[in-house]
């Protein structure tokens, strides 16, 4: 192997790329090769790194400086001061106070989170497997397929306490042992990597930065379940996701960790996956496995679930990108350790997509059981341009709204609840004063009513009924009544929808109303929008609008 | 697991029941009701309309009854004020995109929404519409008329047609506020591959889809003075008009429809049993040409396959075109009737076939297609030449099929009090039937009737016992060995197979198509149960509604003296004086057909 005077790891994460990360990065290799520098300087492309805000991105490694916002035309620069010369290029760094630059791990965004799930992101070049094996890759398979039987591997999961991170926190090794007990001659591990949450983009980090992750973890659910196959579910529009996944799969065929008899063990699984269409109902589990079968992704009934009855009728593990991605580390490191994070019925760390009205946004990866403060203020950095915080939806579409006077609750899977908001994919937008709780409840409640698969009437029917009532109150025609409207049938939906998407859908709308109903009436009452937002008139468009019922008292009859 | 019982607690109560049985059905049997919507016992259990929910505790949302299985320890509330809120306010997200035109409703009677609704102490809904309730109907087809506006996306019909009759030409498109029920790549149902049965029609809890409405055409002939109307009506429909009048289910109303229809204005009052008749002679003569062939070592094409059911016939056009040639080439009973109508009645009678019309009473909506088939013109053919007729005097062989739910209406129109109508009898000579003919409404019962005439033809003795009860019953698909010895002393076991409903079809299908047939000859009724429970019949909630008509159908069998479709003298004299012999020429001219290969995309290509 060759020893690099420097490592300068480029961000390639989506949204570094989007921001021009490939023209800056073709640029310093050029100025490197102008200079010579090629035996000293090795350039890694990293996945994400999480800070998107301050992308494109660079992290030159000894001592770890941090380079941000780069642009093709910094690359010069940087070559010529800080790798020919030692001298760090300050502006291009991140200032924390007046002259001071730290590195990054000095950074409080960085500093203060907790890595299990990212912990190689943006840190090893994804598309080779002897980095990912050089932090201590493929050791948790190696450990099971050697030292533990199936029914160890479930023990030391369920004694680590991790639970589901696809949204709902279901206990993992209560799900793998009854997947590992019900009866069949074939059963299936599917990886749910959907991310149908517009705001979140974990899992598409993990399968970009760190793909191998994903495939220990499955292969150690499939030997701890009985399974010798696997499928991840992607959306199609991951394609670099499905890409550096595909490459990753190879490797691991080649290497002997993935296909026939792994590491010489009797153990064999193979892997491959299966691209969605990309709604975001596919996400729920049934929906994705009808979805898998060829069928329309609808959700089914549960029971039976799919532990005893999944795909193609099979017992069947599915669990999120994120909880696999926790796997190899809890049986490399032991339950012990992992045990160690977090709190009392949430162990370990959770991913959260930090978007909105704070200083620094991107992907931040925290124990359970923080608080919404210590995001927002220690790792956010605040709210920007001194404003005052208002309110922070958690739990993607369907989530809640916590205002300020919540912001010390420590963020767990009952705590949420009991707020009315969800844990969900770890969707996480902070709102300042300048936002209206009318019109983001609307906009959420859209997103969901368009995802309604139409399969069952509360949510069909009734997400609708409520989006015209607050379309109505955005537009000052709300009525006396209407809050208790939208209550009572946000509650009925919740009680009565088949699936996760039409219980939680009314979750934006009913939190918003418990912590802001003096918001919802003014704009009733006094036709007023407080934050200034709505525009409280009907806007009319040339567009036609649908109509809507019948034009006449119909007389027709069946001809 | 599965079989054992469990303790479980409704309203507070105890009860010990089957593990195995859903929250809905454990309900029922501990006599407590929970309204449904969506379900159809194991046909539709998606659990979409979520009108059944009730309360199980520990569990955070309501659960559906329907889908959801009782556990051990269970405690069930069906009747909290948080379940009726739920269902109360489920039912008014419905009603805000449904019209409530229920005064001009066809379905108005039956509705199920309106009598839950009802039930459920809904006055007015406090939603809006959020939908276009103004949709055009879809009238392409020419036996179902469908009004998506009226649709509460049960998906009862989706179910029906995908599991029952196994057609899958309905399913849902589009996603949420915008899914429908669509038809393949959006088009009318008349330019699909729908059979016409109209299964899906009797399934439909609301006025979404219903026949095509052809009463008023009935009028306007009984009205014309220049035209003799007569009318056929189907076996079948005996013993279920009498519940559009609230008579019990299985009353036999032989006599009183008879009245009632000649109350109505028609010239001819005949009954389609003696057509019936005319079928088994024709097709009876057709296996026995066929059977002897093939066990002389001849080709032929065995299994001989029935040809009454004009959804089926559309079936197997569609799915299995290659297994035709094994389909009988006999008319049904209600085109052998229209065109015999037309040519040896129109003869005997001295009228001129232009002006005679003839309407059928069916128990079915695919006749309503059938009728409309090119290949059934036959009479019209027959008298071009002789009476040099014109291409604009063109006219079928039936002119018009309604249904039993049509009929109904007409005489409620008039006022016609139907339970106390005196029992009258069909008009001559189309009038005459026998036993034999009578069972052909249920399934089972055609095969029946042809081996009543067939056995008697090969071995020249009667049956031994004129009740085949082997071939009865209701279970989806029959089989049964009977041996003959023929004249000559030769054995012969036929192999028979009966199957109803197009699932159920499909099944002897693939068998025929693969050659691994082990049958000589096949009765098919696209109807579950057969006629008795035709897509044109009473809709009903009885469960046991097939087994009570079809009692009500052989009661009328062992009723008449005349058992045997080859005893019916009116069917010797029409052989005497017009056709000559089964088979003859002017029989294949008149009572057989042709049938048509057809792709399940045809219309497409004709797009093309
Ligand atoms: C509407 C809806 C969308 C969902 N989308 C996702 C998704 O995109 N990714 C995911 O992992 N889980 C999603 N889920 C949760 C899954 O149904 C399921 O609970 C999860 O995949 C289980 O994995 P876990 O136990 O590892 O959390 C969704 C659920 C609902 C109701
Ligand atoms: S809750 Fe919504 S998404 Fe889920 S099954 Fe019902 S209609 Fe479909
Ligand atoms: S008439 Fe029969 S084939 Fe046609 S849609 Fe209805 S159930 Fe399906």
């Amino acid at each position: 192997m060759k020893i690099y005077r420097i490592h300068a790891l480029i961000c390639a994460g989506g949204q570094c790329i989007s921001a021009g990360g490939n023209d800056f990065e073709a640029a310093l290799r050029t100025e490197i090769q102008k200079h010579g520098l090629e035996e000293e300087v090795q350039i890694v492309e990293t996945g994400c790194m999480g800070a998107c805000e301050m992308g494109p991105m660079m992290v030159v490694y000894p001592e770890g400086t941090l380079y941000i916002h780069l642009q093709p035309e910094n690359a010069k620069e940087i070559v010529e001061e800080h790798f020919l010369k030692g001298r760090k290029v300050h502006q291009l760094m991140w200032e924390k106070a007046e002259g001071h630059f730290p590195t990054l791990n000095e950074v409080p965004f960085f500093a203060l989170q907790t890595k299990i799930v990212l912990r190689n992101c943006g840190v090893i070049n994804p598309e080779n497997i002897e980095e990912y094996i050089a932090y201590d890759g493929y050791t948790g398979l190696a450990k099971a397929l050697g030292e533990m039987t199936p029914e160890d591997v479930v023990a030391e999961i369920e004694k680590s306490g991790l639970r589901g991170r696809g949204g709902a926190g279901f206990p993992t090794g209560l799900k793998w042992k009854l997947t590992a007990q019900a009866k069949g001659d074939q059963k299936y591990v599917v990886c749910n990597a959907d991310e149908g949450d517009p705001g979140a983009y974990m899992d598409r980090s993990v399968l970009e930065g760190d793909p191998h992750t994903l495939i220990e973890g499955m292969a150690i659910a499939g030997y701890a379940v009985g399974a010798n196959q696997g499928y991840v579910y992607c959306r199609a529009e991951y394609p670099l996701a499905i890409q550096r996944l595909q490459k990753a799969i190879q490797q691991a065929k080649s290497a002997g960790l993935l296909g026939n008899q792994i590491l010489g063990s009797r153990f064999s699984f193979q892997l491959q996956i299966r691209i969605g269409a990309g709604a975001f109902v596919c996400g729920e589990e049934t929906a994705l496995l009808s979805s898998i079968e060829g069928k329309r992704g609808e959700p089914r009934k549960k029971p039976p679930y799919p532990a005893t009855c999944g795909l193609f009728g099979k017992p069947t593990l599915i669990n999120n990108v994120e909880t696999f991605a926790n796997i190899p580390v809890i049986l490399s490191k032991g339950s012990s350790f992992f045990n160690a994070i977090g709190k009392e019925g949430c162990r370990g760390t959770k991913v959260f997509s930090l978007a909105g009205h704070v200083k620094t946004t991107g992907l931040i990866e925290v124990p359970l059981g923080i608080t919404m403060k210590e995001i927002i203020y220690d790792i956010g950095g605040g709210i920007p341009g001194g404003k005052v915080f208002k309110g922070a939806l958690i739990g993607g579409p369907s989530g809640g709204v916590i205002p300020s006077s919540q912001l010390d609750v420590p963020i767990d899977y009952e705590h949420l609840n009991t707020l009315g908001a969800i844990m969900g994919s770890g969707g996480l937008i902070v709102m300042d004063e300048s936002s209206c709780m009318v019109d983001i409840a609307k906009f959420f409640l859209q997103f969901t009513v368009g995802e309604s698969c139409g399969k069952c009437t509360p949510c069909r029917e009734g997400t609708r009924q409520m989006y015209e009532i607050l379309d109505r109150i955005s537009c000052g025609e709300g009525r006396e009544g209407d809050i208790e409207k939208l209550e009572s049938l946000g509650k009925v939906i919740q009680d009565t929808s088949l699936c996760g998407l039409g219980q939680s859908a009314p979750n934006p709308v009913l939190s918003s109303i418990r912590w802001f109903r003096d918001e919802y009436e003014a704009h009733i009452k006094k036709k007023v929008c407080p934050a200034g937002v709505c525009t409280m008139t009907k806007i009319t468009t040339n567009k036609e609008e649908p109509r809507r019922g019948r034009k006449k008292a119909s007389t027709r009859t069946i001809t | 697991m599965e079989n054992k019982t469990v303790n479980i607690k409704i309203n507070g109560n105890d009860y010990t029941v089957d593990g195995s049985l859903t929250i809905l059905k454990a309900c029922r049997q501990a006599g407590i009701s929970i309204p449904t919507l969506c379900y159809m016992e194991n046909i539709c259990e998606e659990g979409s309309c979520g009108i059944c929910v009730v309360e199980v505790a520990k569990s955070h949302t309501l659960q559906r009854a329907c889908i959801t299985q009782v556990y051990d320890g269970m405690e069930i509330q069906t009747n909290t004020s948080r379940v009726r809120q739920a269902r109360k306010t489920i039912l008014e997200l419905i009603l805000a995109n449904h019209p409530q035109d229920c005064l001009n409703c066809a379905a108005s009677e039956i509705c199920e929404l309106r009598k839950i609704s009802y039930d459920l102490g809904i006055d007015e809904t406090p939603f809006e519409p959020t939908k276009d309730l103004d949709l055009p109907l879809d009238t392409t087809s020419p036996a179902i008329v469908r009004d998506l506006n009226k649709c509460i996306l049960c998906r009862r019909c989706v179910k029906e047609c995908e599991i029952v009759q196994s057609v899958n030409v309905i399913e849902i498109a589009g996603r949420g506020i915008n899914s429908k029920v669509s038809c393949f790549m959006d088009k009318g149902l008349g330019e699909s591959y729908c059979t016409n049965c109209g299964q899906c029609i009797k399934v439909c809890p609301v006025g979404a889809l219903t026949e095509k409405n052809d009463v008023d055409r009935v009028w306007d002939y009984l009205a014309d003075p220049k035209k003799h109307v007569v009318v056929q009506t189907a076996p079948a429909v005996r013993v279920a008009l009498g519940e559009e009048f609230g008579m019990p289910v299985g009353s036999l109303v032989t006599g009183k429809m008879a009245a009632g229809v000649r109350r109505l204005g028609f010239d001819g009052v005949f009954d389609t049993d003696f057509a019936a008749d005319l079928t088994i002679l024709e097709e009876g003569t057709e296996f026995i040409g066929r059977l002897t062939k093939v066990l002389n070592g001849e080709s032929a094409h065995l299994p001989l396959i029935t040809s009454c059911s004009p959804g089926w016939i559309k079936f197997i056009e569609h799915f299995f075109p290659k297994c035709l040639p094994n389909v009988s080439s006999c008319k049904s009973p209600q085109q052998m009737f229209g065109a015999v109508t037309k040519t040896y009645y129109a003869q005997q009678k001295n009228l001129d076939p232009r002006d005679v019309i003839c309407v059928s009473v069916m128990p079915c909506t695919a006749k309503k297609y059938e009728c409309l088939r090119p290949e059934m013109d036959d009479a019209f053919d027959h008298w071009k030449d002789k009476l040099m007729l014109k291409d604009e005097d063109h006219f079928q062989d039936v002119d018009v099929a309604i249904t039993t739910r049509e009929l109904g209406r007409m005489m409620k129109e008039v006022g016609i009090d139907f339970e106390h109508l005196p029992e009258e009898s069909f008009d001559s000579p189309l009038g005459e039937s026998t036993g034999a003919a009578v069972i052909f409404g249920a399934t089972g019962g055609v095969m029946e009737a042809a081996l009543r005439t067939v056995y008697e033809v090969v071995t020249g003795q009667a049956l031994p016992k004129v009740e085949l009860e082997i071939v009865r019953g209701m279970k989806g698909i029959r089989t049964a060995d009977i041996p003959m010895v023929s004249a000559d002393g030769k054995e012969i076991i036929a192999k028979v197979a009966i199957a109803s409903g197009l699932g159920n079809a499909r099944v002897l299908l693939e068998e025929v198509s693969n050659g691994t047939s082990p049958y000589h000859f096949i009765e098919i009724m696209a109807c579950p149960g057969g006629c008795l429970n035709g897509g044109g019949q009473p809709i009903s909630n009885d469960p046991n509604v097939c087994e009570k008509r079809a009692a009500a159908l052989y009661s009328q069998d062992e009723a008449i003296t005349i058992r045997k479709s080859h005893d019916n003298p009116e069917i010797k004299k029409i052989y005497e004086n017009y056709f000559e012999k089964p088979n003859s020429h002017l029989a294949h001219e008149l009572l057989h057909t042709s049938y048509v290969e057809r792709d399940l995309y045809e219309l497409e290509k004709e797009d093309n």
